[in-house]
């Protein structure tokens, strides 16, 4: 299914501080109307929980991939569905599909965690649509992982092919990796702004221009980045007297744009891990031989890491420590959404490597509907006045 | 003496002692400076292990029994010193306690590991590996055991999706095989993994049949206390001859009693399904709180699939013996999964045949795996059957959050309400 209207609204002659508005917007708004737009069309939808989902093969299917990543509202029907001592995304997912706001033809969870696994059965219990946990390899270090995953790959094709009616040939699916790959390049392109010259992009707008693709068809995500990213460097801005810092821990739950905006006021945001999904791969799939194994090739070989994999040639705290020197970062924000098993246990393992290394890093936790941050602020101000006096 | 004397309650004493020799054995190794392979309860791998003669240790284990001692809390403390927050599961943490200082354990000292082996059953057993991994630079495996990917869709042996997933635990088991072989320095022997198969397969054989027969009236086994002594032997001892002897004498003795009408030591007044994980922190006095209303709990989910799955009694071909492993591993440790994610239907499908009364939910903090969707469960079975179900929430290690005088509030009132329930039956209301 394609649309000729751009699903974010018509942002195409809009000067870019409108466009950069209607993205931060389009991201915090709780209706999907962009979602909306797609399926008055006709269109199919298939809702993806983090972490990581091969978009391309939905969007072979001719759906449109939903990034399901929560949001900040009160899950007060999904509640019922949980229990406690729980992290806020999995039940405010559920809301958004409870409440009809976050229509679906297809759900699909992964085994990032043990809630993210129930997810898809509680889904499954509550919708008549197909929910399913598409399985990747939690043991990376296989010589048959690959070709597992090819499998569970072309399994997922069949079932987003019955549903759209459009068959997922070789063909367009590598069509499909063709076009993600682009789309990959120029987010690439955004973090070496953030990284080489962060004053020209702000820590929110950053975010919204990597989170609204997860919403929009992967076409109009790339004529959007294709526009912005020129006149975010053409941007007439200081460098300003900020500290450098990797923001880490927001690999599922999202932290609210608010906190994101808060850590940019006082330092500058030069790598992280929001949304790592829909960032995993760090080189193009080649787009020779079969498409599902390229995919799935990629999926182990060509990624970046997370709490939520286990692979013996990715120890993370290495990997933090690697993404903290490429980015030439002063100092880590070092996070973990509330009741995050995976992520509360890897913060252990971080925090002494980055003691080790004597890398300075502010520690918190939060939850994605948090609303007053001022306890917050004045702690990350004074852990860059700590920066920058000591 | 005459032999049902001997013979009733044999299985607590003996599964009891069965179990106090093993940690004997992982003490003993310990002085000896050995090491063991760090292992869980669902999927142990303990046929490929006990090939190698491999001491095993089940840290799950050896964390609940601090706190049916009750003395989980000082081990959770030591932990959170370190940085591990209070929100992570308490088994993690209190094994954390027990390695930063020095295997100190009330049973006796816990061996350091060489090795861990853990399935993708939970996903905690993966992030409390690398734990170790970190702590002591040994190999850690995870045997990732691809699980069913929607609800009520259930593929079969020799269906294509199947058998994918088939191959892929296959390819993973011939991986482990040289890991343990480096591990050990002894060769593979495949005559000797044979013969664990083989006590597994009675192990499981037996469990199934023992599992079974609690459908009787009255039930001849307390789901919650007597079945976590069974399941204790079930994974401390599988693969072992010991082990599959203690579950041959285990189903002579059920059989014994629901010939006899040997019932358990409570007055059965309700019979009740438990889903979940015990209450260790007041493991007994939980219990009382449904054996003073005369109920007893003649099914539990933890004893399905804390057993790994072998309680649907899978029994491997011996001819064939690593493509079987991987055959009885996929079906045995999904069912598990099942029985955490998705046990509505099989509650459903036991409440008839075990003429339950009331179904008790008990999610806990500790473990999201097995708590995240029980109130839906509960929702959907609730949909389906017309049943008493009470939703209970503590956790199985720390004291923090449980409260006895709520608990015991909330089990007295469904009580009052199961009674009253039976009573409008029997005066002829729905």
């Amino acid at each position: 299914m394609k649309t000729s209207t751009p699903l974010l609204g018509p942002w195409q002659d809009q000067p870019l501080e409108e466009v950069l508005g209607l993205c931060r917007d389009t991201i915090e708004e709780a209706d999907f109307s962009a979602v909306d737009r797609w399926r008055a069309t006709g269109g199919k939808v298939a809702g993806h929980f983090q972490v990581y989902f091969p978009c391309e093969v939905a969007h072979a299917a001719g759906m449109l991939p939903v990034k399901v990543r929560g949001a900040p509202v009160e899950p007060t029907a999904a509640e019922s569905r949980f229990g406690s001592y729980l992290c806020s995304i999995i039940k405010t997912s559920l809301q958004l599909a409870l409440e009809g706001k976050l229509q679906l033809d297809a759900f699909f969870s992964h085994p990032i965690c043990d809630a993210a696994r129930n997810l898809a059965a509680i889904w499954g219990r509550n919708f008549d649509y197909p929910a399913q946990i598409v399985y990747l390899p939690q043991n990376a270090n296989s010589a048959g992982s690959a070709t597992y995953l090819a499998h569970e790959y072309r399994r997922v094709a069949r079932l987003l092919g019955e549903i759209s009616g459009i068959e997922v040939t070789d063909e367009r699916l590598r069509d499909s990796i063709r076009l993600y790959n682009r789309s990959r390049e120029l987010v690439r392109e955004l973090y070496e702004i953030k990284r080489e010259t962060p004053w020209k992009v702000s820590a929110e707008d950053g975010y919204a221009l990597v989170a609204v693709g997860g919403l929009i068809p992967v076409e109009e995500h790339i004529q959007l980045l294709e526009a912005v990213l020129p006149a975010l460097r053409a941007r007439d801005a200081n460098p300003e007297d900020r500290v450098r810092v990797v923001f880490e821990g927001a690999f599922c739950e999202q932290p609210p744009l608010d906190l994101i905006r808060l850590v940019g006021r006082s330092c500058y945001i030069v790598d992280d891990d929001f949304l790592i999904g829909l960032r995993w791969m760090t080189e193009d799939v080649p787009v020779q031989g079969s498409p599902f194994d390229a995919l799935a090739e990629s999926y182990l070989e060509r990624s970046s890491y997370s709490p939520v994999q286990h692979d013996n040639r990715k120890p993370k705290e290495k990997m933090l420590l690697d993404r903290v020197h490429r980015a030439r970062a002063d100092a880590v924000v070092l996070t973990a959404a509330k009741m995050c098993e995976p992520g509360l246990e890897e913060q252990v393992a971080y925090v002494k490597a980055l003691d080790h290394e004597r890398i300075r890093y502010f520690l918190s936790e939060f939850e994605e509907n948090a609303s007053s941050f001022g306890a917050l602020e004045l702690q990350v101000e004074t852990f860059v006045e700590s920066l920058l006096f000591t | 003496m005459d032999t049902s004397t001997s013979i009733v309650g044999r299985g607590n004493r003996d599964g009891a002692r069965l179990f106090r020799e093993w940690f004997d054995g992982l003490k003993q190794a310990a002085e000896r400076e050995e090491r063991a392979a760090y292992v869980f309860v669902m999927g142990s791998l303990n046929e490929i292990l006990k090939s190698f003669d491999i001491p095993v240790t089940f840290p799950e284990i050896t964390s609940l029994q601090l706190a049916v001692r009750r003395e989980a809390h000082e081990y959770l403390q030591v932990a959170e010193d370190q940085g591990y927050s209070p929100d992570i599961c308490g088994y993690v943490k209190a094994d954390v306690a027990v390695q930063l200082m020095n295997g100190e354990h009330p049973m006796g000292r816990i061996p350091k590991p060489s090795m861990a082996v853990y399935t993708n059953a939970c996903n905690t057993y993966v992030k409390w590996a690398e734990i170790w991994e970190r702590m002591y630079g040994i190999p850690i495996f995870t045997l990732d055991v691809p699980g069913h990917r929607q609800l009520g869709i259930h593929t079969r042996p020799g269906d294509e999706q199947f058998e994918s997933d088939r191959r892929y635990v296959e390819t993973q088991i011939r991986e482990l095989i040289p890991l343990c072989e480096k591990v050990t320095g002894r060769a593979f022997d495949i005559d000797r993994l044979r013969e664990t198969m083989a006590h597994a397969n009675t192990m499981s054989r037996s469990w199934a049949r023992i599992l079974e027969l609690n459908a009787s009236h009255p039930s001849v086994f307390n789901a919650l206390t007597d079945g976590t002594i069974y399941l204790g032997v079930a994974n401390a001892l599988r693969g072992t001859e010991a082990g599959a002897r203690y579950f041959q004498d285990l189903v002579e003795e059920m059989e014994l009693k629901v010939a006899s009408g040997i019932g358990t030591l409570t007055e059965e007044k309700h019979r009740l399904a438990f889903v979940g994980v015990p209450c260790y922190p007041i493991f007994r006095r939980f219990n009382e709180m449904f054996a003073e209303w005369g109920g007893t709990f003649v099914l539990s989910t933890y004893l399905w699939f804390a057993s790994g799955g072998s309680n649907r009694g899978y029994e491997y071909d011996l001819v064939d013996p690593i493509r079987s492993l991987s055959e009885g591993l996929l079906l045995g440790v999904r069912d598990a999964m099942d029985s955490m994610f998705d046990q509505t239907t099989m509650i459903e499908e036991s409440l008839d045949g075990f003429g339950i009364d009331g179904v008790v939910y008990h999610p806990i903090k500790s473990c999201r795996t097995v708590s995240t969707g029980l109130a839906d469960s509960r929702r959907a079975l609730l949909q389906e059957r017309d049943v008493a179900t009470l939703f209970i929430e503590s956790d199985m290690m720390d004291r923090r959050v449980v409260s006895e005088a709520q608990l015991k509030n909330r089990i007295d009132a469904f009580f009052e309400g199961l009674v009253s329930r039976k009573r409008h039956v029997v005066a002829g209301g729905r």
